[in-house]
């Protein structure tokens, strides 16, 4: 049985990449890199599957060696379409986001920061402390202030001013 | 006989689709979701009998001879939990058909909520029956892809942030799902479950173990067991009411469940068993002490929850029929009782307003009904005699006691530990909510004020201060099944102890699955 050392590094790097992507605060780069990840496994799949080269269809005078097994690939169709519908419902998911808070970033949980301040009815600072926790960090905040008195419309308008 | 064993995924499949079509007339809607899952529990209950009397029924999809078709099995284990998870999606959709008539669908939107609902069930029955790998996978995808609509459901922004958690922590436990499924076909060139038990011997036992973790963390992930059980208290609370309920009382016991099988069948050798304790008991413990710092009653359950996991896992570690007998019981019991008391908190949250146990106060005497009803489960689940909960866990406790090692011992003493801290931690809501009077709450009027104020429909939140008979009733009804758990202790007993001798050893499994020739 031979196995292609290309499918199988081009699994590794999608395999990093994608990890990488999902340790991300933006849910876009989650989304990216779950759909990475996703590909990876569905490569990890093909790979079990043995040789490589082979159609999957067994006719007549065809030697059964010269016939790559049907069974991951079914498998890995399914993955993919269960994939396609989940990315369509992170996009969703991203696009409500952003209409909300003009944000689609993930937060820390709010009564974890409660409990960890130990303050469980003072709402008010924890409500602080998670906004201040963006992407972008302390230095970035004069380049985005910038952005946003160019644009047309001010930042804490609804959802399309923030587009640029 | 064996036509049964599909239509039990069919039917809700079916209803949800016919529940799509019908999105126009919302009650006719809700009728034909309480008919499927009627029907879906009277099948159930029908394969509940015919297996506990003749043995697991199987059933192949497509013709195709095991290994090669996809096989449906139904041992007492499914079918003992066929029937619960039905029982508790009926009444929990009475429940939220309860709240939407008072509330004019707000919370749960009919047209959506009940086709998803129905297609949660679906993959909640597919999973219960799934006879390969690989059909487990796509019942743990569809549960999880209903679950992620119905956990963002009316997509405010709590309810965003919350289902961000759980969908992504989901979403990595399903590829690590995936990824072992794939490793598995390399390594044994099969995804039937009977299959790779016949062939998991063959393999180098380094490969095995492998395997047999990459497994174990995936279905860790969606059982909520420490240290893969943070993404829970962060993401189910700020659901609608009877959605949490439904999760917490289904979707982690799925995940329990795959470990069961895991344990039992695919990878029968007790190589893990002992990692099994040591999680079951810091699941338990740091679960429980979770629980005892929180203010919030729903996140307080949630903690509860998943520190009540550790004791399922802690049957399943101990691998002896008597541990496997007491922990099937065990899910049982729970899988009923942490619902009501969801549906309990659903119930508080409508008469108080929140469920922050600062907030609440003199519940007794304003509510006693929904007293009542939070108080029974609340015994219930701290393990108090007669209640299913002591049950349980006496069985539990017996069997370790039985297999008699330290940390068999070091678990039954953990084990009465944590149950007396539920103890605790559920009289401090008692305490809090229902016994003191409404004029000791500090900061009443302050917190709620605010709250009035800025919230857009304040009057309405006055107006809700009724609770519709119906939520009443199907938490009443709950109740009533998890009382009944008790007085048809012996017989439940009886079923799980027949489902624990059946997952002796896979050779019972096999024999049901697989041709003689294939073995």
């Amino acid at each position: 049985m031979t196995i292609s050392l290309v499918l199988i590094g081009l699994m590794v790097v999608l395999y990093a990449c994608g990890i990488y992507l999902m340790l991300e605060r933006s849910m876009t780069r989650v989304l990216l890199g779950f759909l990475l990840v996703g590909n990876a496994t569905n490569l990890l799949i093909l790979t079990m599957s043995g040789g490589y080269g082979a159609a999957p269809i067994l006719v007549g005078g065809v030697e059964s060696d010269d016939v790559s097994d049907p069974l991951p690939q079914a498998l890995i169709l399914t993955a993919i379409v269960i994939t396609f519908g989940v990315s369509a419902f992170l996009m969703a998911l991203i696009y409500r986001s952003w209409r909300l808070a003009n944000e689609d970033v993930v937060y820390d949980d709010a009564d974890d920061l409660a409990m960890r301040s130990r303050s469980i009815i003072s709402e008010d600072e924890t409500e602080e402390e998670t906004v201040s926790d963006t992407e972008f960090g302390e230095e970035a905040e004069a380049a985005v202030t910038a952005i946003s008195d160019s644009s047309d419309a001010p930042a804490d308008v609804q959802g399309d001013g923030r587009d640029s | 006989m064996n036509a049964l064993v599909p239509l039990v995924v069919l039917v809700p499949l079916l209803g949800a689709a016919a529940t799509l079509i019908l999105g126009r007339s919302p009650r006719i809607q809700q009728l034909v979701t309480i008919g499927a899952l009627t029907a879906a529990l009277g099948i159930s209950l029908a394969l509940l009998i015919i297996v506990d009397a003749s043995g697991p029924l199987t059933m192949v999809v497509g013709g195709w001879e095991a290994p090669f078709g996809i096989v449906l099995i139904v041992d007492r284990l499914s079918a003992l939990l066929l029937v619960v998870s039905a029982i508790v999606l009926l009444a929990v959709l009475l429940f939220s058909v309860g709240q939407g008539l008072a509330d004019g669908d707000n919370e749960t939107p009919v047209s959506i909520y009940n086709p998803t609902y129905l297609i949660l069930a679906t993959g909640v029955f597919n999973a219960f029956i799934a006879g390969d790998l690989f059909n487990l996978y796509v019942g743990f995808e569809i549960l999880l892809v209903s679950s992620y609509v119905l956990i963002t459901m009316g997509g405010t922004e709590p309810r965003i942030r919350a289902g961000t958690t759980y969908i992504v922590v989901s979403l990595v436990s399903s590829i690590l799902f995936l990824a072992s499924i794939a490793m598995i076909y390399g390594a044994l060139g099969t995804v039937n479950i009977a299959q790779i038990s016949v062939r998991v011997e063959e393999i180098p036992a380094d490969v095995r173990l492998i395997l047999h973790l990459m497994l174990l963390i995936a279905f860790g992930i969606k059982a909520a067991v420490f240290p893969l059980s943070f993404w829970l208290p962060d993401s189910y609370p700020t659901a609608p009411a009877p959605v949490t309920a439904v999760f917490a009382g289904l979707l982690t016991k799925v995940g329990v469940y795959a470990i069961i099988r895991t344990e039992t069948i695919m990878f029968p050798l007790p190589e893990l068993n002992t990692v099994l304790m040591v999680v079951a008991l810091l699941t338990m413990v740091i679960g429980i002490l979770g629980a005892v710092a929180q203010a919030d009653i729903k996140r307080l359950l949630s903690f509860t929850l998943i520190s009540h996991i550790g004791y399922m896992i802690l049957g399943v570690a101990l691998g002896t029929v008597a541990g496997l007998t007491a922990a099937i019981y065990y899910i049982v019991h729970h899988i009923v009782v942490q619902t009501t008391l969801f549906l309990a908190a659903g119930l508080i949250e409508r008469q108080g307003g929140t469920t922050s146990i600062n907030r609440l106060g003199g519940l007794l005497k304003a509510a006693p009904v929904i007293a009542v009803l939070f108080f029974i489960p609340a015994l219930n689940l701290s393990g108090i005699p007669p209640f299913s909960g002591f049950i349980g866990k006496l069985g539990l406790f017996e069997a370790s006691a039985q297999v008699a090692t330290p940390m068999a011992y070091v678990l039954i003493g953990a084990g009465a530990l944590v149950s007396l801290l539920t103890l605790y931690a559920l009289a401090r809501v008692w305490n809090m909510a229902f016994w003191r009077s409404a004029d000791e709450v500090k900061d009443y009027d302050s917190t709620l004020l605010t709250e009035l104020t800025e919230a857009p429909n304040g009057a309405v939140m006055t107006a809700k201060r009724t609770v519709p008979r119906l939520m009443t009733a199907a938490t009443a009804g709950m109740v009533v099944v998890s009382l009944s758990l008790t007085v048809f202790g012996g017989l439940l007993y009886g079923i799980a102890a027949r489902a624990g001798e059946n997952l002796n050893g896979p050779t019972r499994y096999v024999e049901a699955v697989l041709p003689e020739e294939a073995r």
